[in-house]
């Protein structure tokens, strides 16, 4: 299962950012899939992005003058988030796929959590109220309204749309100051806490994690514990990289469904359904 | 019960429709041209130069 989720978010990573012209050129891509969403936090500003971020869009359509409801937004949410739930977090995210990576460096004791973890579960929930949906509304950018995670936090725009950008791009080179300097102590810090931590910006800051942790009770995919089968060994819970009880395995709003409960599993109680 | 027990296994496909049709009031209201808009620009913001 471990080889098979990575494969996935590769090649899910790869075909959603395939652009190469962009890399080379340091421009991105300005065809029509970008009137669409990617179920991950993938930046659209990203050279290789071939699709919108669903956060930037929720940001672009709250942006707008006056106030408008964002229904293309919301009905991406919906619609990934009905079917996959939090299954996108886990195989199709390109930035859960760097912090998986960054995880597997052998450098720290690894930790699943942070202390004080119950507390900073809820930090997701905070961002998505405090800086993508109120702040684009009014708190940071006053009249002019500004896409406030996007630029004062989003650590996956800073490594697919800056960094690439700001190397093949001389012009944006000279431009960029202060904010860049903040994004990429934000960035470094993930990257440093994403080695030691399991997915720290998943458990502690994603909005978009947020969102679909609200439909992981219902979503199509689950994990099926079927409860005639299983011992209470434990296997599961040692093997969940969240530190989720064997309850909250699936449907908890901060499984990300990456199955290693599955493997773990000796009696095979545990398996990915379409059905409840 | 009964109904609660059915009306929960389906609501994935009922959350799904909802989206469809959220989808269709955003695109009939020209949010997917203001999204693309965006997206194909540059956002100096979110590489952090705006």
């Amino acid at each position: 299962m471990k080889r098979l989720r990575l494969t996935v978010q590769l090649l899910f990573t790869i075909v959603t950012n395939g652009y190469m012209y962009g890399f080379l050129n340091g421009k991105i891509y300005r065809g029509s899939l970008k009137y669409a969403c990617v179920p991950g936090l993938n930046c659209y500003s990203c050279p290789g992005a071939i699709a919108a971020c669903p956060i930037g869009a929720l940001q672009a359509l709250l942006n707008q003058k006056g106030f408008q409801i964002p229904f293309a937004a919301l009905g991406f949410f919906f619609l990934f988030g009905s079917l996959l739930g939090r299954f996108v977090c886990g195989w199709l995210c390109p930035f859960g796929l760097v912090q998986d990576l960054l995880h597997k460096i052998p450098v720290f004791k690894k930790k699943k959590r942070l202390p004080c973890h119950h507390v900073l579960k809820y930090g997701k929930y905070a961002v998505l109220v405090f800086l993508v949906c109120a702040g684009s509304l009014f708190l940071f950018g006053g009249l002019a309204k500004v896409p406030a995670f996007c630029k004062y936090l989003c650590p996956s725009g800073t490594l697919f749309g800056a960094i690439p950008l700001l190397s093949a791009n001389e012009g944006l080179r000279s431009q960029a100051g202060g904010l860049f300097l903040w994004k990429l102590g934000v960035l470094l810090g993930v990257v440093l806490l994403s080695i030691k931590i399991y997915r720290p910006f998943c458990q502690y800051l994603c909005p978009l994690g947020a969102v679909y942790g609200w439909f992981n009770r219902f979503s199509l995919v689950q994990i099926h514990w079927e409860r005639d089968l299983c011992t209470s060994c434990g296997a599961c819970e040692r093997a969940c990289p969240l530190a989720l009880s064997r309850q909250e395995i699936s449907r908890s709003a901060e499984c990300i469904r990456c199955g290693q409960c599955v493997d773990a599993c000796p009696e095979k109680c545990l398996r990915f359904s379409a059905k409840r | 019960m009964r109904f609660w027990k059915s009306g929960r296994r389906y609501a994935w496909a009922a959350g799904a429709l909802a989206g469809i049709f959220l989808l269709g009031i955003g695109a009939a209201q020209g949010q997917l041209a203001v999204i693309w808009k965006k997206a194909v620009m540059i956002c100096l913001e979110c590489i952090g130069i705006g």
